[in-house]
């Protein structure tokens, strides 16, 4: 049922990301629309298939990577909707929907079954460590893509030659400050996941900071938007700089989730 | 007399060469003083704009002027002969009113259709006519060329689009910013262009508007005008950290903002977005400026950029104004050539002769019992009259090269011979 559900899903993500691309080269009402509601589909479809899973393994289900994956790519949906919402931003999906399928078509690689949890894992610190983790990480795939509309646009306007996409992305300062937001939701929620993360590594390993490879990953990335932050805060530091930034923080984010998983090794091998 | 035409403009010549062209500020009575004294120059104009600056000349030995001219320019502006030949392109006869024409009807410009070609073609032509430095045939060919213009823009729409520098800017503005209304405005300097693109920058609504010249009062007028707030020159850096949209155009020689200056300014304002558009000819914002992050420079030149996604809808109105404009350079050239003095003595003679031949059959008519012989003394006397009449504007128009386009123009008006070539 659940797989069903996921191919289901992946298949709408898939079609709505072709939309997105080619929405990309050549605008149209019908496929800006058509983008919305085959993401609606698939999301809606995606979801039914998490709640299937969170049912029948009777935890939340990001315990293994094909969860994990999917996960991760639910909660970038669920903010691309927001955005797509509350901000209309042109050309949004397609520099996220790529991101998302990705996320997805990876999943659908990775092994499916519902396993039981293993005892180190069975706390009440899973649903809330992941889920800070996520969303944090869900808005930082945000900023990436918007980091990357912002470069575009950016550089249209600085090398004078508006053609291509000029027209139809948003101003270089709604990209910027998108950009900021999406970080400042961002940095909270990832310092409370490495925070709830060493609460929970307490009570289970004895310690709070074991220095593996998901940590460290994470410390780096933290660094990375703090740094963003921190200069933004002081001097005003925008533009460029934090657009590259926040695309190599999310860059980091990737390999702290698939590199590291490659490994193996660690205490988070379990995801 | 062939009207002549020498010049450079946006097509031929980037920014650089054309501000070292360019025939500012005083420049431009020395310059046309200087031009009119050529001795190959019978009459001569000047027009010096951001983007062109062209002689228009009426000339009798085309060669020698073209040769003359660009000797003048050369030594005029202190560049080389070679780097000159590159820029120009020059025009003779029907190919030069036409040119003219175009330009004033905003067809040659940089942005098809912007209005203020036409604004500086009538001061370049009033000048001309302060200083005497033109006559019957750039009179009239200016004086046509400014009509043809106000033909184009009322039988096209060429103009409406309201294409224009300012037009542009305030596009590229809404790329930069979210929303303009949350926005300073600073206008540096008070170039007509600038005044415009202000102007437009203003209405599509901006939170404060900031106006700034050398000299103060003039800053207070143009404030009083645009509803904002002067401010002092030697205050205007100083402003920069809270302006956000800056538009300039001063007559200054050299950069009035450096790139040091700008970097002091970005840090105090926090690397907010700022967008300053340099529309003065020699440039008066340090290109390098452009380099600075957040900071998004853009010179007459880049302007262009802009506009050229709009140039084909243009492009179909222009081929209407080219036909009018055509139509018009057809009209001129047949005038020019009535001046020439060799009709104009046939036509004076012709109308002599048929003047005593109608006197005569009259007379006759009227005695009918002369002799043969009595008819041919009267006869002869009538021709003796008449030539005697006519001899000496004949004479005139033989032999004065100087004037003779005045002449031809006066003695065809006296002689009415205007009159008679249009029945």
């Amino acid at each position: 049922m659940d797989i069903i559900l996921f191919e289901l899903a992946l298949t709408f993500y898939f079609a709505a990301t072709i939309f997105s691309i080619t929405e990309f080269f050549k605008s149209s009402k019908i496929t800006s629309r058509l983008i919305v509601i085959l993401t609606i589909f698939g999301f809606l479809l995606h979801t039914s298939c998490i709640i299937y899973r969170y049912v029948v393994g009777g935890h939340i289900p990001i315990t293994n990577p094909h969860e994990a994956s999917s996960f991760f790519a639910w909660c970038i949906v669920l903010l691309f909707f927001f955005l797509e919402f509350r901000y209309k931003i042109a050309l949004l999906s397609s520099f996220i929907l790529p991101i998302i399928f990705l996320l997805m078509l990876s999943s659908s690689l990775l092994p499916r079954e519902i396993k039981p949890l293993t005892p180190v894992l069975k706390s009440y610190w899973l649903g809330i460590h992941t889920l800070f983790a996520f969303l944090g990480n869900a808005a930082f795939a945000m900023s990436f893509g918007i980091g990357m509309m912002y470069l575009i646009q950016e550089h249209y306007v600085k090398s004078k030659k508006l053609t291509g996409l000029f027209d139809r992305l948003p101003s270089i300062q709604t990209l910027d400050e998108m950009n900021y937001r999406l970080i400042t939701i961002g940095f909270p929620l990832l310092t409370l996941a490495i925070i709830s993360g060493a609460l929970w590594a307490q009570t289970a390993w004895g310690s709070y900071w074991n220095w593996d490879p998901r940590e460290v990953w994470s410390l780096i990335t933290w660094l990375i938007y703090a740094i963003i932050l921190h200069a933004r805060l002081v001097s005003g530091w925008r533009g460029r700089k934090a657009a590259l930034l926040s695309i190599i923080g999310f860059l980091t984010i990737l390999i702290a989730f698939f590199g590291i998983k490659l490994l193996k090794k660690g205490l988070h091998v379990f995801l | 007399m062939n009207a002549l035409v020498i010049g450079l403009n946006h097509n031929t010549a980037d920014i650089e060469v054309r501000e070292k062209f360019a025939f500012n500020g005083s420049k431009l009575d020395e310059g046309l003083k200087a031009f009119k004294e050529l001795s190959v120059v019978e009459e001569g104009i000047i027009l010096s704009t951001c983007n062109r600056v062209e002689l228009y000349a009426n000339v009798s030995d085309v060669d020698k002027a073209i040769l003359d001219i660009k000797g003048f320019l050369s030594s005029f502006h202190n560049i080389p002969l070679e780097s000159l030949n590159r820029a120009l392109y020059i025009y003779t006869d029907k190919e030069a009113v036409r040119h003219i024409f175009r330009v004033a009807s905003s067809l040659d410009s940089m942005i098809v259709g912007e209005p203020q070609i036409l604004g500086q073609v009538k001061d370049a032509f009033e000048l001309a006519l302060q200083k005497k430095t033109t006559g019957v045939l750039l009179n009239k060919l200016m004086k046509k060329a400014i009509s043809v213009a106000k033909r184009v823009r009322t039988e096209t729409k060429i103009a409406e689009n309201a294409v224009s520098i300012s037009f542009a800017a305030v596009e590229l503005a809404k790329k930069i910013f979210t929303d303009l209304s949350k926005k300073v405005f600073m206008l540096l300097g008070a170039g007509e262009m600038a005044e415009l693109a202000a102007k437009h920058l203003i209405t599509s609504g901006v939170k404060e508007v900031l106006v700034s010249n050398r000299t103060y009062e003039r800053a207070c007028e143009l404030a009083k005008e645009l509803k904002g707030k002067a401010v002092r020159f030697d205050d205007f850096i100083n402003e920069m950290v809270r302006t956000d949209i800056v538009i300039c155009s001063t007559g200054a020689p050299t950069y009035i903002l450096t790139k040091s200056q700008m970097h002091k300014v970005m840090r105090e304002r926090r690397q907010r977005q700022v967008f300053i558009i340099d529309i003065s000819v020699p440039r008066n914002i340090d290109p390098e400026i452009n380099d600075l992050e957040n900071v998004y420079l853009y010179n007459i030149d880049d302007l262009q950029g802009v506009v050229d996604a709009n140039i084909f809808e243009r492009k179909k109105e222009a081929e209407k104004a080219e036909k009018i404009v055509d139509e018009e350079v057809e009209k001129f050239i047949k005038w020019q050539e009535s001046l020439d003095s060799v009709p104009t003595i046939v036509a004076l003679r012709e109308k002599a002769e048929e003047i005593k031949k109608e006197e005569l059959e009259r007379l006759l008519n009227k005695l009918n019992n002369l002799s043969n012989e009595e008819k041919e003394a009267i006869e002869c006397m009538a021709s003796a009259i008449i030539n005697k009449l006519i001899h000496p504007p004949t004479a005139a128009l033989k032999n004065s090269s100087e004037d003779k386009e005045v002449l031809v123009a006066v003695i065809r008006r006296l002689y009415g011979l205007e009159d008679e070539k249009k029945r």
